[in-house]
């Protein structure tokens, strides 16, 4: 499924992509700036260090991996729902030897190289406030993009089920702010009961996160190994299981 | 003779309705095959299972000698496709959206700025290369969906209500170009509600109604054989005239 034709899809999306990127990297990237500011600044002013670590540094790299995960479930929830229903635009490419199961590998693809580039600025300005302090933080980028494609693997999937956009504001208030809030961005998952602990395991976004901040620790575990292999193993399924429905939905 | 497309018994169902309803036809090289028939007769369906974008529940069914259930994407490689939408890219202008599309043909980089300059031309939209798409009138966006399908020079063009919702003159201009087409000796498929359109353009049609060819042949020679005037009244005579809706 992701092949040569996949890769014309990807393309295209990036063509497209460069005629509006100022746009949307600054609505992209102003929501955790002010998460940054306000929260890591403003009231980790008020916070103790958390494990020996100041709150603006427990903070920051977890930015990098929500920022990643808004970024790639927009792309293919309301941009791909666009291009699908509103502009025809899978039509008009499945009628060329581009297959439907390439064109949704392409645009899931395209969400998780998109979200990277938001990430990269993302983990450039962290490193530029000095919160890189090992060249073990450099291992975050294969998390990144994993975490990336798993999101928006995802997206597609709520695209799937889509009848028009309003389902998008459930998925991303129901189901996407509370992963933000709770798979440990904000606290650490250490002082919450077993059972918040358990349930957070199974939040995708926990675990890029929890690898990510320990990758800035300047840590290696088993543990981080087995979150990235869970990502793989989730987004390998969420990928199979989203390009199946869309055959289904667009094909009749 | 070379036939093109030829259709043998073809069945398509789903959600349980049956949409295409044991369906026979052959369509040859260089003609101009029409379809008419109401809204829901099926021949938007049969269309888009001739360009494999709707599998064959039952029957057979060909493309070029190809099966359409093996040979998908060497028949895609081979026709052009105007759909009924207006489906043009609308972030991108007039020469991107053909560049664009020239790709998911592997069409070669030098032979795609050959084709976009010969096709605009042909088209009369030289003037509108760096134009953004909602800036175009609904002709040119016609147009331009034509020139979009014959990037690749398709041996077969597939055109699904190709002037509908447009203005006289725009019509005019478009069944001009397709004619000139047919000359330079292009297969080409219509369906359209445009009873002048099929006479002006179709070398030989079929009328459908629920999923089945009620009537085949000649347009003029099906108009002598009901005994009427037009092809309009041979089609209300085989339809009937209450509304399917």
């Amino acid at each position: 499924m992701i092949n040569r034709y996949a890769l014309k899809v990807w393309y295209r999306d990036l063509l497209v992509w460069t005629r509006y990127w100022h746009q949307s990297i600054l609505g992209m990237l102003g929501e955790p700036v002010l998460y940054f500011v306000g929260i890591g600044y403003g009231l980790g002013s008020f916070v103790k260090a958390i494990d020996g670590v100041p709150y603006v540094q427990f903070l920051a790299p977890a930015l990098i991996m929500s920022a990643i995960m808004n970024s790639a479930s927009f792309e293919t929830t309301y941009s791909s729902f666009t291009r699908m229903e509103t502009q025809k635009t899978y039509y008009s490419i499945a009628v060329t030897p581009v297959q439907i199961d390439e064109i949704i590998a392409g645009e899931i693809l395209w969400g998780a190289t998109k979200s990277l580039v938001m990430g990269t600025i993302m983990f450039a300005a962290v490193a530029v406030m000095g919160f890189v302090k090992t060249p073990l933080a450099l291992l975050a980028f294969p998390v990144m993009l994993a975490n990336g494609f798993l999101f928006a693997a995802l997206g597609m999937l709520m695209t799937s089920f889509a009848k028009d956009y309003d389902f998008f504001t459930y998925y991303f208030t129901l189901m996407l702010e509370p992963m933000f809030l709770f798979s440990g961005t904000f606290f650490p998952l250490t002082n919450v009961p077993a059972w918040v602990q358990k349930t957070a395991w199974l939040l995708p976004l926990r675990h890029p996160v929890f690898i990510i901040r320990a990758l800035f620790n300047g840590e290696l575990s088993w543990g981080m190994a087995l979150s990235f292999g869970w990502m793989v193993v989730l987004s390998a399924g969420l990928f199979v299981w989203t390009t199946r429905r869309m055959v289904k939905r667009l094909v009749v | 003779m070379i036939v093109i497309v030829s259709a043998k018994n073809l069945v398509k169902r789903y959600n349980g309705l049956t949409a295409v309803d044991q369906v026979s036809f052959e369509i040859e090289r260089g003609e101009c095959f029409c379809f008419l028939g109401p809204n829901g007769a099926g021949k938007t369906t049969t269309m888009r299972m001739i360009y494999g974008f709707s599998p064959v529940t039952e029957g057979e069914l060909s493309v070029f000698g190809l099966s359409v259930d093996r040979d998908i994407r060497t028949i895609k490689q081979r026709i052009g496709v105007i759909p009924q939408e207006n489906s043009l890219d609308p972030d991108l202008n007039v020469v991107q959206n053909l560049t664009i599309y020239a790709r998911y043909f592997d069409i070669p980089r030098r032979d795609v700025e050959n084709r976009i300059t010969e096709l605009l031309g042909f088209f009369q939209l030289s003037d509108k290369r760096e134009e953004k798409i909602d800036r175009l009138s609904g002709g040119m966006k016609r147009r331009l969906i034509l020139a979009r399908a014959l990037m690749n020079r398709p041996e077969l063009l597939i055109l699904d209500e190709p002037t509908t919702g447009l203005d006289p003159q725009a019509r005019h201009l478009i069944w001009d170009r397709l004619k000139e087409l047919k000359t330079q000796g292009m297969t080409m498929i219509l369906t359209t509600h445009y009873m002048d359109e099929a006479m002006i353009l179709s070398d030989r049609l079929v009328i459908m109604d629920h999923g089945r060819i009620v009537e085949a042949g000649i347009p003029a020679a099906l108009v002598h054989k009901h005994g009427v005037n037009n092809l309009e009244e041979v089609f209300l005579k085989v339809v009937g005239r209450g509304l399917q809706e």
